[in-house]
Parts: C-alpha cells; sequence; structure tokens
C-alpha cells in the first residue's frame, strides 16, 4: 500500500490528463491513423513529401486557403536552397504601396509572407458561395485529431448515404462534423503531376499536403524533438546523480 | 530593538552587509539549519516544487510580453510571430503554457496531500488558509491568461466564466461590464487582462512569502502527524532537504520537458488555434484541464446562481476546513476510516473532472452531481462527524521511536509501553 499510493496517484492525474481533449462522439466515421515521418519523439518532416506537399498547395489549396502566417523563406526547412525560395517568391505578386503612395504589386521576395487568394474576408466568402476557406497556417493543430484528421478531410469524399439529405452546393464528407462541407473534393487521383516521379494517388497526395501543413503549423519541429531528446538524457543522468548523492547523504540517518 | 546585528560570518564583507541588513543570518536560520522533521516523503516536495513551478512562470511570462500585443487585432498573430519569428520563442510559450499546467499538477498534490496528513489542523490553520488564497490567485491568473492568445476558446471561455459574476443579485451586472471595459468581451477586456496577468503574478510571490513565513513559525508537518519532540526528531534543512527535494525536482523537469518538447499541445484545446470569432460559437466551450472539476460543480444544478454559489463555495469550504475537521489526529495514518473517505474524495474529484470535459447529457448529468454531492458532504457533513466517532490508531511516541511501523527500535526501547491517545 506504501508504495502503491504515489503510483495510484499518478495514475488518477493521468487518467484526469487523458480525458481532457474530450472529442464529441458524432456521426462521423472514426478518423484514419497512418504512420507520420513526424509523429514520436525523434519525428522529423519528410523532406521529399513535403516539397510535393508544397506542389499541392502551389497549385491546388492556395487558389482559396492562405498560409499568412508562414514566410517564402520558411521553406527552407523543407529543404528548398535560397535560389529555389527566391524564384518561387518571384513569381508570386504581393500588394504594395508605391512611390506616388497609390497602391500596387510587386514581385514578392523570401521575407514575405505568403501571397493570400483574397484581399479579406468578405472577398473570399464572396468568392465561394458564401463559405471563408480558413488560413492553413496552423490548421494541423487547430483541429481535433490533427494531421489525422486533416488527411481525413482530403480523402473522405464519398456518395451521401440513402436517405441522407445534402444542402444545395455541399458534399458529403465521411471526417466533416455534420458530414456536410462547402469544399468541393479538392483533390483526385491525378491532381497534381509530380517531378520526382511518384506515384500521384489521392492517399499519396493528400498525405504529402498535409506533411507540408504539418510543416508550416510547427517548423521548430525538428529542432524541438533534438532539443527535446538532449534535455531528458541530460535530466536522466542529472537525476540518477542526485538520487545517488542523496543515498549516499542519508545512509546515516535512521528514518 | 534598535543597533546591528550580531553577526557571526567570517567574511568582512559579508559580515559588514549582515552587521546591517542580516539577511544571509536570516537565509542561514531558516533554509540552512532549519530543523525539519526527518521522516518526509517525496510528497514534502511538491511546496519547494511550485515555488521553481512560480518562477519558471514569472521568467517565461516577462520574455514573452517582451513580443505580445493585447490587441484583438493582434493578439493571435503576435502570438504566432514569437512561434516562429522570436529566438526561442516556441520554447517560451510552450514552456509557459505546459508551466501552467506542471503548476497545477503540483500544487493540487501539494493540497491533497494536506489533506491525507492532516497539514491543516492547529497550529497550521493560517499557513493552510494562505494556501487557499495563493490557489485562488492562481485560478483567476491562469484563466486570465488563457484568454490572452484570443483563440476561439480565449474568447468563449472569457465570455462564460466573466457572465458568471451576472448571477449576482443587484450587483452582478455592474459587475460583469466593469470586468469587460464594456458590454461584450473586446479590446478593453483584453487589455485589462493582459495588464491583470501580469499584476497577479507578483500578489502570488506575496502571499507565498507569508505562507513561507507562516511555515517557519509552525514548522512543517509530517507523515506522522506528530510534532517533533527534540533534535532527534529533525535534521538541518542543508543539505539533507536540499538534496532530496533536487531529486524531486530533476524528476519534475523530465515530466515538464516530455510535455514541452514532444506533446506541447496535449493538454490545451485545438480551438484555441483558430482566431477569437464573436460571430461563431464552438460546440462545446470547455476550460483548462485544471478547472475541469469546478466546471462540472457550476452546471451541477440547473440555476446560474446555485452553481455559481457551489463553485465558489468548492473553495470557500477550504477556508474553514480547519475548523470542520474535528479529529485531534492530524494523520490519515491513524484514521483508519478518514483514510477511506480521503480517497473517496480523490475519486469525487477526478469524476467531476471528467464530468466537466464532457457535455452535460446523459451519464455525465448523475456523475456531476453526485460527485458535487459527496465534495461537500465530505468537507460539511463527514469530517465534522468523524472526528467524533472515528477510533484513531494508536499515535507514535515520537518521531525516531515510531512504534508502529517495525523499523528498527535502538535497544531497551522496544520494551516500553505504547501511549495511547
Amino acid at each position: 500500500m506504501r508504495t502503491l499510493r504515489p503510483a495510484l496517484i499518478a495514475a488518477l492525474l493521468g487518467a484526469a490528463m487523458l480525458a481532457t481533449p474530450a472529442r464529441a462522439a458524432e456521426a462521423e466515421a472514426a478518423l484514419p491513423s497512418l504512420n507520420w515521418s513526424f509523429s514520436g519523439l525523434f519525428g522529423t518532416i519528410d523532406r521529399a513529401a513535403a516539397q510535393r506537399g508544397f506542389q499541392i498547395y502551389d497549385s491546388v489549396c492556395s487558389n482559396c486557403h492562405s498560409l499568412k502566417q508562414a514566410y517564402y523563406r520558411d521553406l527552407a526547412g523543407i529543404g528548398l536552397n535560397e535560389e529555389q525560395i527566391k524564384a518561387i517568391a518571384a513569381s508570386k505578386t504581393v500588394p504594395d504601396i508605391d512611390e506616388a503612395g497609390q497602391p500596387t504589386e510587386r514581385p514578392a521576395l523570401a521575407s514575405d509572407h505568403f501571397r493570400a487568394p483574397f484581399a479579406n474576408d468578405r472577398a473570399a466568402r464572396a468568392a465561394n458561395n458564401g463559405g471563408l476557406p480558413p488560413d492553413l497556417s496552423v490548421i494541423t493543430k487547430a483541429r481535433e485529431g490533427g494531421a489525422n484528421y486533416i488527411y481525413g478531410i482530403l480523402t473522405g469524399y464519398d456518395d451521401p448515404p440513402a436517405g441522407f439529405h445534402l444542402m444545395e452546393g455541399m458534399h458529403y464528407n465521411k471526417y466533416f462534423p455534420g458530414n456536410q462541407i462547402a469544399m468541393i473534393p479538392p483533390l483526385q487521383d491525378g491532381t497534381v503531376t509530380y517531378t520526382d516521379g511518384t506515384i500521384n494517388s489521392l492517399n499519396q497526395e493528400a498525405r504529402d499536403v498535409v506533411t507540408f501543413l504539418t510543416f508550416i503549423a510547427n517548423p521548430e519541429l525538428e529542432q524541438r524533438h533534438r532539443m527535446g531528446v538532449r534535455v531528458v538524457l541530460f535530466l536522466l543522468f542529472l537525476t540518477g546523480l542526485s538520487y545517488a548523492v542523496k543515498r549516499k547523504l542519508w545512509a546515516d540517518v535512521e528514518h | 530593538m534598535v543597533g546591528l546585528h550580531e553577526s557571526d560570518i567570517k567574511n568582512p564583507l559579508l559580515r559588514w552587509v549582515d552587521t546591517r541588513l542580516p539577511v544571509i543570518s536570516l537565509l542561514q536560520k531558516e533554509y540552512a539549519v532549519f530543523p525539519t522533521p526527518k521522516n518526509f516523503n517525496y510528497f514534502w516536495a511538491f511546496g519547494g516544487l511550485a515555488m521553481v513551478n512560480l518562477m519558471i512562470m514569472l521568467a517565461t511570462g516577462i520574455f514573452l510580453a517582451m513580443s505580445y500585443t493585447p490587441h484583438v487585432g493582434m493578439a493571435f498573430d503576435s502570438v504566432e510571430r514569437i512561434m516562429r519569428d522570436v529566438n526561442y520563442g516556441w520554447l517560451l510559450r510552450y514552456a509557459h503554457a505546459n508551466g501552467a499546467s506542471m503548476f497545477f499538477i503540483v500544487v493540487y498534490v501539494h493540497v491533497f496531500r494536506g489533506l491525507y496528513y492532516g497539514s491543516y489542523k492547529a497550529p497550521r490553520e493560517l499557513l493552510w488558509m494562505l494556501g487557499v488564497v495563493i490557489l485562488l490567485l492562481m485560478m483567476a491568473t491562469a484563466f486570465m491568461g488563457y484568454v490572452l492568445p484570443w483563440g476561439q476558446m480565449s474568447f468563449w471561455g472569457a465570455t462564460v466564466i466573466t457572465n458568471l459574476f451576472s448571477a449576482i443579485p443587484v450587483v452582478g451586472e455592474p459587475i460583469v461590464h466593469l470586468l469587460w471595459g464594456g458590454f461584450s468581451v473586446a479590446n478593453p477586456t483584453l487589455n485589462r487582462f493582459f495588464s491583470l496577468h501580469y499584476l497577479l503574478p507578483f500578489v502570488i510571490v506575496g502571499v507565498v512569502f507569508l505562507h513561507v513565513v507562516a511555515l517557519h513559525i509552525t514548522g512543517s508537518n509530517n507523515p506522522l502527524g506528530i510534532e517533533p519532540k527534540g533534535p532527534q526528531d529533525t535534521l538541518p534543512f542543508h543539505p539533507y532537504y536540499t538534496v532530496k527535494d533536487s531529486v524531486a525536482i530533476c524528476v519534475y523537469f523530465i515530466v515538464f520537458a516530455m510535455l514541452v518538447f514532444f506533446f506541447p499541445n496535449a493538454l490545451g484545446h485545438p480551438d484555441n488555434y483558430i482566431p477569437a470569432n464573436p460571430l461563431v460559437t464552438p460546440t462545446h466551450i470547455v476550460p483548462e484541464w485544471y478547472f475541469l472539476p469546478f466546471y462540472a460543480i457550476l452546471r451541477a444544478v440547473p440555476s446560474k446562481l446555485g452553481g455559481v454559489a457551489l463553485m465558489f463555495g468548492a473553495i470557500l469550504v477550504l477556508f474553514v476546513l480547519p475548523w470542520l475537521d474535528t479529529s485531534p489526529v492530524r494523520s490519515a495514518k491513524f484514521r483508519p476510516l478518514y483514510r477511506i473517505f480521503f480517497w473517496f474524495l480523490v475519486i469525487a474529484c477526478v469524476a467531476l473532472g471528467f464530468a466537466g470535459a464532457n457535455p452535460p447529457e446523459g451519464i455525465w448529468v448523475p456523475i456531476g452531481r453526485i460527485g458535487t454531492a459527496y465534495y461537500f458532504f465530505h468537507f460539511l457533513v463527514l469530517l465534522p462527524l468523524l472526528g467524533r466517532f472515528e477510533r484513531p490508531l494508536p499515535l507514535p511516541e515520537s518521531i525516531s521511536r515510531p512504534v508502529l511501523g517495525g523499523g528498527a527500535l535502538p535497544d531497551g526501547a522496544a520494551a516500553r509501553p505504547m501511549e495511547t491517545v
């Protein structure tokens, strides 16, 4: 009992903590669970997948979704070099004010934020049948289920079951809360042609773009994991050391 | 008494200081030679851990405030800028956000340790009450801190919690408008919450100081719940407990580091990565995990005022706990019935946490109600009665001669008849 007590308390606390992100059980299907390169203590960003994912964002998602917290220079984190980044940035235009104080557009620099597809939310709604395509900067952190959820949405389009009432302009999606999503199915088999010869199946495309979006949401991920491993190893060593000192010091005390 | 302090410090410079301002003597007395019961278990490290945690929160918070903008249009983006552009900003922010969770874990263990070993009983009533004040201040600070990133849960959490005050008759409405700085949660609310979130931690530091002063007057309680009878029962705080606490601090940092580096968002709510939008209500508004039991108590009765009264009552009852518990025996070790009911209380609190995390429907409604009922029954009915009807086990003669537990006794001591209460 004496030794059980701390364990019991730890278990109770752990249970309480696990219960916190309570996901309301609704009509949606259980999310797929993929083996991501970035999960786990030693997880890293799969650079090839993230680069293919950027290609998808650039040619598909960016027509409606902004990525306003990210800079073009961030692409260095998925393995692009300075020349490539400059070229990508230069191919976009961003709003600016000219010498005469008038609004103008200029080619983007590596230090610019990603170009937003619409000038403001109202313009975005007007172009999208009243729906507002969310900014994707932290999307994998902003949804219950994270990367698996985004992957699920991209691959979860299906024909509605018999008797399901689908509203005008909506699409059936297995994983979306309420199963009705305004976004048209953005990816199909062969939506993009990969330059590295990877087979462009829907699942592959979804996996790649989710890897890219996870990187954008957590640009510090690899540094954080590397530092974490070192910190924890050091602390384990320090714990052992301090415990040895404590044992030696207390050896003579009757307690 | 006016006059220079008589210092026995050898170093002339330190001696010069110490005779005029005897801080070194004070530290020597209160932290080096301070006689401390020699039978602490590791639960006694949690007070020190809470102190370390408070310092981490202050340090990370001060640096975060250098890069944060308390404006409804900029707060969310400024937090993302901290995460992306400030050197090690992600580390500061994740340490601060998870530091809040660690703080509550540590403090809740500290509180339940006090409950189990009767640390609130005479002469430590005021020490305990100051602790409850610290807990209240921590809750206010944590709540306002959660509002600052101005995500969806920030905004809607602030709306729900500030609205609670409107349940108070007559003065409720004006209080809410005062909290908001207007007629809804908006920019003035964010501004004053930022100001108060920066102020309150320093108030906590002040009350912690009083808490520690009170502790050093009464001395610490210990797992046996009996006062030290003499020098054979105590050890100097340094090096014995500085070293033992170091072990605890290392383990604490391992847990903390696991959260910060590998699961930084596990205890947060994903909706708080969506910028605040007053026009879109999240499906389920839930507070941070450490408020969930109180949130469940709030929702336990179908009356706004009743719920608010119960929620604040759940904290207020702790203030009078030293007088509700009528048993003269402190430690649950010697209280066969209290020892069982203590775990009932723990289970009730955990169950309330689950009830608070889930929408108030189905099985969670009765669980929330039974948990709430037991919480108040435990403090208001059970503890006053237990003291009268419970037969405590015989107490040991002293810390160094525990008659129970089978520790090796010095020759000749074993034959002594045990004293009973």
